[in-house]
């Protein structure tokens, strides 16, 4: 297909951000410049829409993503799920490009492309050669504002997105658990609902919700391009002037602030499912990086909670595996996470599933206990240095994912935070002291501030032998629908 | 379309885990050169190095899968799941500590065919020193101890029961089951309550002393290392294993004689199905042809007629794709989707009735010439780090692949017309004699 290049009248005003650094690719790799992330590179259109490129010349490849300030955390009650709802129907065509014709061109081009949803974002990306990069700004420029949004089609998908549901969410047990578990966490916040959307809100979701929804968030200063690869930036930029530039930009809404209210006291909830093993889940409501206002804690306890879930959790030496699968042997397996970047206050998660025979109630016990040891002793020095180690590494292995190093940025932007703190992320978790990690346990890590989430198993079948449930039935021809 | 949730899922589907590594299609860019040589024990040895970035990825696999698990279903897993939590007198603790001290990462795992060990880890040698004598440690001098075989055991025989919590785990243990009857690739690659009963420790310690041997191992290298380096660590590495001898050749796969329906209640929302039958394996003469026409029957997406037909047109699923799952001998063909229980009888007839058709008229030109081009086109691609390179020439090297086997691979799939994919597409599937396994509720089928 031919790409129809549209004259740039556009003002565009750069903006460089912060310092620039470039790996030198052909000498030798010292430490120093290991530890020094990809370099980005920032500019601003006049229609507001922020374009960010981190180049990386290993392959001849190019990673695209459109990235929308709008997920799961904007929505409202009855209309959850509206967000991915929307995201499926961008691949439902527009007047230049009709439905399917979108990911058709990125497939005969030899690309790859998918799109993503979360509470706090929706992404669209593209991996392909990176002499195609063209192909795909012209494309998503086009479905950022020309989609059609047909009624026949949103019928149709609904349908699919419903059968994802059921997928992802109503036959697997332990996300079902999840789910029940951060409605019970969250109190007004918008996380406590689904980012796929309640069952009955995708029942009676409407064409209309769709289109109001892409109307009021799909505009070119409610985005970031984002572009990694073998390009330059200086030719992304143009391309983007040239197939952004024209949108009009519009009024994007403040979404209302709805910080999650005080918890008075640990809540809990029972899910009772047809399922063989229990699972348990622990949250403890923990402060995140804000962008828009003053935030609730210093920002040293941001990465004093990443290194305390790294003593927890940080590698099979670390304190949940060491303790809980191999010491007592009452976990089959266990694990803790917190993330510092997210747009609303967010849980510092510990899970676990049992061993057979062990009580949910013993688990949760000894999960406790490793609490209360952090709250009440400094974790180890060598602790400290193999989580470090580990996040030391990690920052060199993830060169090796051009669409990690896009992701980055894209993320960080979209929340509002500044990509640059992906660049001092390492330097910051390397000064994080062992008082402080004690100091994050006990400030955050309390019953107050807790929600406990249990999957107590019911029988499957009611014979529950297996050769009852199975039938077979053996024909010599084909053709059988039968039953 | 992902849904990035927050679920933390069990990680104990093994079996599927499996089965998606292999079907990675095997597609790559701009050929690397592959240089290869031998240790002094007889492993065989595939090296790219790779200096942008200070890393290093090893990994050394065997011809030790549950293929070999002879009866024992869930031996190998168990043998490979061992090697860390006991090696040189260090404990699973100690290992542990030692890998991450240095921010190395290991990785083992026992697949169908292979069983894996490896590290990736920063190649500054105050990092990649210790990295490697740990690696060492893990593959050459496993303990076994008594405490971490029962704990292990006890691990797997909880996997089991994770697997009948999951109708997609209950449907894929029974296809198997059904497409490769008596063959080893029938039994589920971690166990079942029945075989991991039995297992004991000297079943481990003879598994390992029989496949953990030098010249059933094959060693692949990428990274920020030499020539001389490379040659350095692989040597280090095994040169305390045995030569020892190549494991016999697995049995062949018969194919199936007549069409088989397993039916399984289970009170899911969704009903998941997979239809198929023996397919194809490496080196097969009719890999490339049934590759390039599992494109765009099932095996591409959006671009592909299932998709289409299954999930654009009638809205029956979000999930529904084909494959060829291509081992040492032969992999599934399969068809595979999930669907609301009471669409079940719809989707299946959709879903015979476009592999019929199929498999009578082929795809349309057009349509082959949508699967060259992606496939083309996608080429630089499959290649892009130096994680993905080492998964390539690991499994170039672990089934005797032809070293230039990248160089020719897009000839080789440019070279595939509509005359070969119709004569093969009906010499290969059989749509009357297919395996049709069905799991869901079975009452609101009606």
């Amino acid at each position: 297909m031919r790409i129809k290049v549209i004259a740039g009248l556009v003002i565009v005003s750069t903006v460089v951000l912060g310092s620039v650094l470039f790996i030198n690719r052909d000498t030798d790799n010292s430490q120093e410049e290991m530890l020094q992330a990809e370099a980005v590179q920032s500019y601003e259109l006049s229609n507001g829409m922020k374009v960010l490129v981190v180049e990386n010349h290993r392959a001849p490849i190019v990673v695209s993503q459109v990235w929308y300030k709008v997920g799961a955390s904007y929505e409202h009650d009855g209309i959850s799920g509206v967000s991915h709802m929307l995201e499926h129907m961008m691949f439902k065509g527009t007047e230049k490009h009709p439905a399917g014709e979108f990911s058709e061109i990125i497939a005969a081009n030899g690309g790859e492309e998918n799109a993503f949803t979360s509470q706090d974002y929706t992404a669209y990306f593209q991996k392909i050669a990176n002499d195609k990069l063209e192909l795909c700004l012209e494309l998503e420029a086009d479905r950022m504002r020309n989609l059609t949004l047909e009624e026949k089609e949103f019928l149709k998908e609904v349908e699919v997105v419903k059968e994802e549901r059921r997928l992802r969410t109503d036959d697997k047990p332990t996300a079902l658990t999840y789910e029940r578990f951060n409605a019970v966490a969250y109190t007004n916040s918008p996380y406590r609902r689904p980012i796929i959307g309640w069952m009955e809100d995708l029942d009676t979701l409407t064409i209309n919700d769709v289109r109001q929804w892409y109307q009021t968030w799909y505009a070119p200063n409610n985005a970031t391009l984002v572009v990694a690869g073998d390009v330059q930036a200086e030719e992304v930029f143009r391309l983007a002037k040239q197939y952004f530039g024209q949108l009009p930009s519009s009024d994007v809404p403040k979404p209302k602030p709805r910080h999650e209210a005080k918890q008075y006291g640990t809540q809990r909830v029972t899910v009772e499912l047809p399922a063989k093993i229990p699972y348990l889940i622990m949250g403890f409501k923990a402060p995140v990086m804000r962008a828009d206002e003053g935030n609730q804690a210093d920002e040293w306890e941001f990465y004093a909670l990443e290194v305390l879930a790294g003593v927890l959790d940080g590698g099979s030496s670390a304190r949940l595996s060491k303790n809980l699968v191999r010491g007592q042997q009452i976990a089959n397996s266990a694990s803790a996470s917190y993330g510092m970047s997210a747009l609303h206050e967010t849980l510092f998660v510990l899970s676990a599933v049992p061993n057979d025979n062990v009580a949910v109630e013993v688990l949760e016990f000894a999960l406790r206990e490793q609490i209360n040891t952090l709250k009440n002793q400094l974790p180890d020095a060598d602790e400290l240095e193999r989580v470090k180690a580990q996040v030391v590494a990690a920052q060199v292995y993830q060169q090796d994912s051009t669409f990690y190093q896009a992701m980055e940025v894209g993320m960080l932007e979209t929340i509002g935070l500044p990509w640059q703190l992906k660049d001092e992320y390492v330097q910051k978790i390397l000064a994080v002291t062992a008082e402080q990690v004690q100091l994050v346990a006990n400030k955050y890590l309390k019953d107050e501030r807790l929600t406990v989430a249990i999957l107590e198993p019911l029988p499957i079948n009611e014979s529950e032998t297996e050769s009852d449930a199975v039938t077979e039935e053996v024909a010599a021809t084909g053709d059988q629908d039968d039953e | 379309m992902n849904n990035f949730s927050q679920v933390k899922v069990l990680s104990l589907t093994k079996q599927l885990a499996a089965i998606a590594l292999l079907m990675v299609s095997f597609v790559v860019s701009a050929t690397p050169k592959i240089q290869t040589w031998q240790t002094g024990n007889g492993a065989h040895v595939f090296f790219v190095p790779a200096t942008e970035i200070p890393m290093l990825d090893v990994r050394i696999t065997f011809d030790a899968g549950s293929a070999r698990d002879a009866g024992k279903s869930g031996l190998a897993v168990l043998t490979n799941g061992l090697l860390a939590e006991g090696a040189a007198g260090k404990n699973a603790q100690q290992i542990a500590e030692d890998f991450e001290s240095v921010g190395a990462q290991i990785e083992n795992d026992a697949l169908r065919d292979m069983a894996l060990v490896g590290v990736r880890s920063l190649t500054e040698s105050r990092y990649l020193t210790p990295a490697l004598e740990s690696l060492k440690q893990v593959l050459t001098q496993p303990d076994f101890p008594e405490e971490a075989f029962e704990r292990i055991l006890k691990s797997m025989k909880l996997s089991v029961k994770a697997r009948q919590q999951s109708p997609a785990a209950l449907a894929g243990e029974a296809f198997n089951k059904a497409v490769f009857g008596d063959h080893p690739y029938a039994s589920p690659v971690s166990g079942t309550k029945e075989s991991l009963q039995n297992m004991t420790l000297e079943d481990v310690r003879n598994f390992y002393q029989q496949y953990y041997v030098a010249s059933n191992a094959t060693i692949a290298i990428v990274g920020n290392v030499d020539r001389a380096q490379a040659e350095a660590i692989a040597e280090a590495l095994v040169s305390a294993l045995p030569t020892g001898e190549k494991p016999a050749n697995l049995p062949a796969v018969k194919q199936l004689t007549e069409s088989k329906k397993i039916v399984i209640d289970y009170p899911s929302a969704q009903t998941h199905i997979f239809v198929g039958q023996p397919g194809t394996k490496r080196g097969d003469a009719d890999y490339f042809t049934l590759y390039v026409a599992n494109h765009s029957f099932g095996g591409s997406g959006f671009a592909s007629r299932l998709v289409e037909v299954i999930r654009e047109e009638h809205g029956l699923a979000y999930s529904v794709y084909s494959y060829f799952s291509p081992q040492r001998e032969l992999g599934a063909f399969a068809m595979g989707m999930q669907t609301k229980s009471n669409q079940t009888d719809e989707a299946l007839l959709l879903l015979n009735a476009e592999l019929e058709k199929y498999v009578q008229y082929g795809p349309t030109q057009e349509e082959l010439n949508a699967s060259l081009s992606n496939i083309t086109g996608g080429f630089p691609m499959k290649m892009d780090g130096n994680g993905k390179l080492l998964e390539y020439i690991s499994m170039i090297g672990f089934y005797d692949m032809e070293i230039d086997y990248l160089d020719h691979f897009l000839d080789n799939v440019r070279a595939v017309n509509l005359d070969m994919i119709n004569d093969a597409l009906k010499r290969r599937l059989h749509p009357d004699k297919m395996v049709t396994v069905v799991v869901g509720n079975q009452q609101s089928d009606k």
